[in-house]
This record gives structure tokens, sequence and C-alpha cells, in this order.
């Protein structure tokens, strides 16, 4: 058999492959990192927890009929889409700020309350009878990101935004406190060994390489990583919007004085890059064990994975997310040891020869 | 309100006074007050299998002992998986809480570390969830007693049986710590004693690996008949997860669970886990007293897990203690560690986890080991009915000769 270096080649093959689609999650992670760095100048720390509730989110769903975890879980996660649109709500009927204000913390109040009755209150029960096999992992892909998205909304109006004036170092401290304490409300209640979560049936069985079996699902999750790099890049680099945002990005205050609502884009821009983090969880959910800890290990390694591609930028993020991947599936062959490793010293490596990052400007 | 200078002096002199007064209670308390310290991953990958389950059981311990003329106090902690955590608070304990006893310290690494402090202390270590075989072997201690399990137990009763039933080449898929390394030896030994070949391994990093189907597909290059996990919690999860996705079992290739405990079993769901072979030395449902107990401690435990064998053995551990502590005066077994695992060594052990045993000079505790089969989900009768008995080793064949183990306390 043809060896490299006392390696099979078709050994070799499969690597390439795994590390790819390790890429794949890489990417789509670091991709909502450097959008959110790009235009908002927050180091989101946030990040790892929130890619891990896009993943509760999608066993919430599918656990619906069965489990009141789900159901107290998934209200209570519904709760800052309900703020927003209701708040939305009043703005258009004209209400005071400090009337919004106030009616937001009581419907808040009265929904977290409701959640701890007796059998989750209504509104746990409601989602229960109405969904009693539960929705799919496709409902799951759909509503996971819209979900999470608006607590990340929620999150940048409330705290984020008081912080903008301040040092990145504040916005640093601030999302990795917010990161730690949802961890913790997760391990809380749904413990360490994590829950199952099975392939959807469309997406189950595997390709036969003949070097390798290929999962089909795993080829799915390439797949719609690279469409979503992709469609992320084209809005941000093509559109009028990406326009906006990218002038926003340069002086804020001439963008807004062209009559451009720079606050609500920079939200909604927020907003954006938590949902794709909630992608990658539902993405995720189906191949790790869904538990609290999984954003932690892929969290530390996504931040390398854009400091080597140039903190805000979206290409470098998405092909040094993909080609991370690689080297890291080759060290596992390697020095499996060191696979864990192997990133940061390519972090360091880079951080002394180009300090911006391999595609940032300094 | 406007404060003086006179006032303010006046007022910090009086904090140190106010705060001496509840420490001097507490020292006239002490004297009659056993302190039992459990140190556990409270936050990390072996949560579930220890955990503040393993401080239910404890407490359920304190409370089925009753009270014999002196007050029992439990503390806890996260070790985080990290040894210098672990000593800085097996430290603290000892020399600044009053802490007489820890018990549980899981992974190997953090035991190890721990195991030599409680020496150094002359207080009482008793581990539950530590795997590694060293703790009654090369490390063992006279302040030591393993009480659940241990490397040797668990490859003997599932790599014994895995060669017996045809799977005569393995590969180790191993967690890069003195845990996987231990269990990776000890299994590689029944193998080849029982004339199979060890073809290779790889040693993954710990904690921080997620993704194995990298590992799985070096494991099936290796035409290897068996893959043995030398990992747990977590890792196995994963482990197990993407062996069946990438088709590593339909192809004939057996996953040896070297470590598997009931929560990982839950965690998996019996459509992927079903088939598998583990061994434990408790399950819940083994018998009357498994599931008398399991219902007395189960209000307490978290999420409404069933208690493993880790967080049993804490209950174990602890209602030993009290009875040797009971037995030779609270005062003495405060005093004098040494003494106190001396005397539990001396008595025989009886409780609802394991029903009666001994303690060996070495340390180990020992109890018979049971090998189990996951049900499939039709078999499955209710909610956590997941095992299957297949063989029971006695207990005195279970563990390691202590003859083989090489403890330095036996030899002199």
């Amino acid at each position: 058999m043809d060896e490299i270096f006392g390696i099979p080649i078709p050994l070799l093959f499969g690597q390439l492959l795994l590390g790819l689609i390790n890429g794949a999650f890489y990417a789509m992670l670091s991709l909502g990192l450097a959008i959110i760095f790009g235009l908002l100048n927050i180091i989101n720390f946030t990040h790892g927890a929130q890619f891990m509730m896009g993943a509760f989110v999608a066993w919430m769903l599918l656990s619906l009929g069965s489990a009141d975890a789900a159901r107290i879980g998934l209200a209570l996660l519904l709760l800052p889409l309900v703020v927003l649109l209701l708040d939305w709500l009043w703005l258009k009927l004209r209400l005071a700020q400090p009337i919004r204000l106030g009616l937001g913390v009581f419907v808040s109040a009265a929904w977290i309350a409701a959640c701890f009755l007796e059998n989750g209150g209504p509104v746990a029960r409601a989602l229960g009878a109405m969904f009693p096999n539960g929705l799919s992992y496709w409902w799951a892909l759909l509503i996971g990101p819209i979900v999470v998205g608006a607590s990340g909304v929620l999150l940048e109006r409330l705290m984020i935004a008081q912080l903008y004036k301040l040092d990145h170092l504040y916005g640093l401290l601030l999302t990795f406190g917010v990161g730690l304490i949802i961890e913790g409300i997760f391990r809380n209640e749904f413990g360490s060994s994590g829950l199952p979560y099975r392939i959807p049936p469309e997406l189950s069985g595997a390709w036969d390489l003949g070097f390798m079996f290929m999962p089909v699902y795993r080829g799915w999750v390439v797949l719609a990583a690279l469409i979503l790099c992709l469609a992320t890049w084209l809005v941000i680099e093509k559109t009028r919007l990406g326009a906006y945002l990218r002038a926003a990005t340069e002086r804020a205050e001439l963008v807004q004085a062209f009559g451009i609502n720079v606050p609500l884009m920079i939200t909604l821009t927020y907003g954006a890059g938590v949902a794709l983090a909630a992608v990658g969880g539902v993405l995720a959910a189906p191949i790790y064990s869904v538990n609290p800890q999984m954003g932690v290990n892929l969290i530390i390694v996504v931040f390398a994975v854009v400091v080597i591609g140039g903190m805000g930028s979206i290409l470098g993020s998405i092909l040094v997310g993909f080609g991370l991947g690689v080297v890291e599936g080759l060290t596992k062959v390697f020095w499996p040891e060191a696979s864990a490793t192997v990133i940061f010293v390519i972090m360091a490596i880079v951080l002394l020869t180009r300090p911006a990052g391999l595609f940032g400007r300094a | 309100m406007t404060i003086d200078r006179r006032r303010l002096l006046a007022g910090a002199a009086a904090v140190p006074l106010l705060g001496a007064l509840p420490m001097r209670r507490a020292r006239a308390q002490a004297a009659s007050t056993i302190k039992l310290g459990v140190l556990n991953d409270a936050s990390g990958h072996y949560r579930d299998i220890a955990g503040p389950g393993s401080l239910a059981c404890v407490r359920q311990a304190i409370q089925d002992f009753g009270s014999r003329g002196f007050t029992v106090e439990t503390v806890f902690a996260d070790h985080q998986n990290r040894p210098d955590v672990g000593v800085n608070i097996a430290r603290q304990w000892y020399d600044q809480d009053g802490v007489d006893v820890i018990i549980d310290v899981t992974t190997s690494s953090v035991a190890l570390a721990v195991n030599g402090v409680t020496r150094e202390k002359n207080k009482v270590f008793l581990g539950s969830t530590p795997a590694t075989s060293d703790l009654t072997g090369a490390q063992c201690s006279p302040n030591g007693i393993q009480f659940t399990y241990d490397t040797y137990m668990l490859a003997k009763s599932t790599g014994g049986a895995m060669v017996k039933a045809g799977g005569d080449s393995w590969f180790f898929i191993t967690a890069d710590y003195a845990f996987g390394h231990a269990l990776e030896r000890d299994t590689g030994n029944f193998v080849r004693a029982a004339g199979g070949r060890v073809l290779g391994q790889v040693r993954t990093p710990f904690p921080g690996t997620t993704d194995f189907s990298s590992f799985l597909l070096q494991a099936q290059a290796s035409r290897a008949k068996v893959i043995g996990m030398a990992n747990a919690g977590a890792d196995t999860i994963n482990t197990i997860k993407q062996a069946a996705e990438f088709g590593i079992t339909r192809r004939g290739i057996k996953l040896a669970a070297l470590l598997m405990f009931i929560s990982d079993v839950h965690a998996l769901g019996l459509n992927t886990a079903q088939g598998l072979v583990c061994t434990e030395s408790f399950y819940w449902d083994l018998n009357e007293r498994t599931r008398a107990l399991t219902a007395r401690v189960l209000p307490n435990m978290p999420q409404g897990l069933r208690p493993g064998m880790g967080q049993a053995g804490c209950y174990a551990a602890a209602l030993h203690y009290l009875k040797a502590a009971a037995d030779m005066g609270v005062a003495q077994a405060k005093a004098d560690g040494r003494a106190a695992v001396a005397r539990m060594k001396a008595m025989p052990t009886d409780d609802d986890a394991f029903g009666p045993g001994s303690i060996r000079a070495d340390g180990r505790k020992i109890h018979p080991s049971f090998l189990f089969e996951v049900k499939t989900p039709a078999e499955s009768r209710g909610a956590w009915d997941y095992y299957k008995l297949l063989q029971t080793t006695p207990a005195e064949e279970a563990f390691r000769p202590v003859a083989e183990g090489g403890c330095p306390l036996v030899r002199s």
C-alpha cells in the first residue's frame, strides 16, 4: 500500500476530509465573531454559550412532547423574542421610553414567574400540547437562530450597548461573564453528560468513498457551512446593506448624518452574529453530545482562528477556519497528543510575524 | 449622619472582636465534629458521574449512620479536573478549615496529587471515582483507601470478556493523562495474557477533544477487531456516538467501553448504546438493598439522575469511615488519619451499595464486579432500566492480587 511518512494514503485522505468538516464549524463560528468584532469592536466571549444554546434549542424543540425540562426551557428562551416583539409594538403605539421599559420588566417578570408554576405554567403546557411529537431538526435550523439571535439582540441593547464608549476590555469581560453565567445555568438544569439528539432520518446513512465511510450528515454540514459563509460574505461585500455596515465601521457619525439608523444596524448585526453561532449549534447537535460545555472547548480554538485570520476579517476567518481544521486533522495522525495545541502554536507564530493576522490590516 | 474619627476607630476595632466570637464557638464544637470534604468535578466532563450526586450520597450516609454522640458536617468543592486546584483546596481544607476526610476526587491525576497531600498531613483520603490502580499500587498510602473500582478491575472484567468472545486484536483510544494510561496498560496486559494482540493506540488530548472521528478512522485502519476506549464521561459518549455515525460498529468492529457509567448510557440513549458491554460495581436495580438505597437518595440527586457506581462508592466510603470513627473514638480518629484508616481496614464493611466486603492492606476495598450489557429499547421496561447482567466476578478475583500491585505498604 502507498504510504506517506508511514501513514497509508487512504487514511490521509480520510483525515483531510475530516479536517475540512471540523474546519466548517470553525469557519462558521469564527465568521460570527469576525462580523461582531469588525462592526461593533466587541470581542464576543459569549459566542460559545450561544453556540451551545443553539444546540439546546434543537433538543428542546424535539423533546417538547416528552420532557418537562424541554418545555420550560423553551418557554424561558422564548422570552427575549416576546419582549422584543412587544417592544416593537409599543414603539409603533408611540409609548414613551420609561413606560416601554416598565412594561417590558413587568411582562418579563410575569413570564418567568409563570414558567415556575406547576407543570411549567401556561406557556410550557401550550407548547407541549401544540407539538406533542416535537419539532424536527429542520424547524430547529429555522427557529434556533431566531430564538437565540433575539436573546443576543436583547443582550446587546441592555448591556453591551452601555460599553461602546469604553475600552474593548470591558466588552470582553462582560461577554465572558455572561457566557459563564449562561453555561452555569444550563449545567445546573441539565447536568454535564449531555442529552441524546439523533441525526435526522433524511440525513442518516453514509457514502462509501472507498478510502473511508463518509456519513451523509457530515457532508451536509460542510455544504451548509459553505453556503452560510458565502452568503454572509456576499451580503457584506456586495450589497448596499453591507456597504452601510462597512461605512459605519469606519465613520459611524458620518453614516448617521446621512439618515441611517446606525444603532439599530449595530444591534441587528450582533443579533445576526449570534444567530450564526446558533446555526452552528443546531448543526453540531447530532454529532457532538448536546451538553453545556460543548461551546467551551470550541470557542478557544475559534478565537485562535479569528486572531490568525486577522481580527474582523471575514474572508480571513472563513479561509483560516477551514485551513486550521485540516492542519488539526493532520496533526491527529502524525502527533495526536499535540492536536489540541497545534492551533495555538500557529497562532503564536502568526502573531510574532504578522501581528495583524494573515488577512488583517495593520 | 457624619462619622467622626473616633467612632470610625471604635468601629474598626470592634470588627475583629465580632469576628472572633463565632470562631471560638466553632473551635469548641470542632472537638466532637467530623468534617467530610467532598472534592470532585462539579462543572466539567465528570460532573454527572460524581459532582453534586456524590455529595448527596455522602449526606445520605450521614443520615443513615444516625447520631452517635458526635456531629458530622460536609463541605464541597470543585477541582475543575486540575491537579493544582485540587491540591490547593486539599491544603486549605486540612490546614484552615478543619476537614478530616476528603472523599471522592474524580480524575486520577488530581486524586494522585490529593493522595500525596493527605499522607503528608496525616488525614484520610477515600477515593471513589478516581480509577487509576496506582492508588493501591506503586503510590499506595497508609492514609488512603480506594473504594469503588479501578483500572485493573475494569480491564479484567471487560477486557477478559471481550477476548473470550473472540476479540483478540485491540486498538486503544486513550485519554492522554494518568487514568487513560493506566486503563490502557491494565487492559493491554489482560489482552496479551489471554493470547490477544495490541495493534496500536492513539492518545487524545484531555480535556479538549470533541471530535473523535479522526482517531476512530485510525483505529479502523489498524484492522483491529476491538476498539478499546480508555476514556470516560463525555469523551466516551462522543466516541460511541461518532463510531455509530462512521459505521465503525456496522463493519463488525467491537467497541469496548472500558469505563462507562449509567449516566453515560442515559445520555447516549438506548438506540445508540444498545449492545455495549461495560463493567460496574454497582447498579441501582441490582438487588433489594441497591434499590432501597436509590429510593432514599433519589430525591436529592441532581436532575433526577440515578446514582452511579462512583456516587454509591462515596456513600459506602462515608458510612464505613463514620463507623470506624465511632468505634475508635472521634478525638483519636481526627487526630490520626493513619490510625483511622487502619481501623477501617480492620473492620469488615457492610452497606447497601456493595453489600458485605472488606478492605485489604494495600487500601483496596474489595467487592464483586459485574459485567453488564446495555439493553435494547425493546428490552427496557422503564426509566433507567438499562442493564442486563452477563457475568459476576467474585470479590476475591475482581481486583489485582496484593502481591502484584507493588504497594510498598505490603512489602515491608
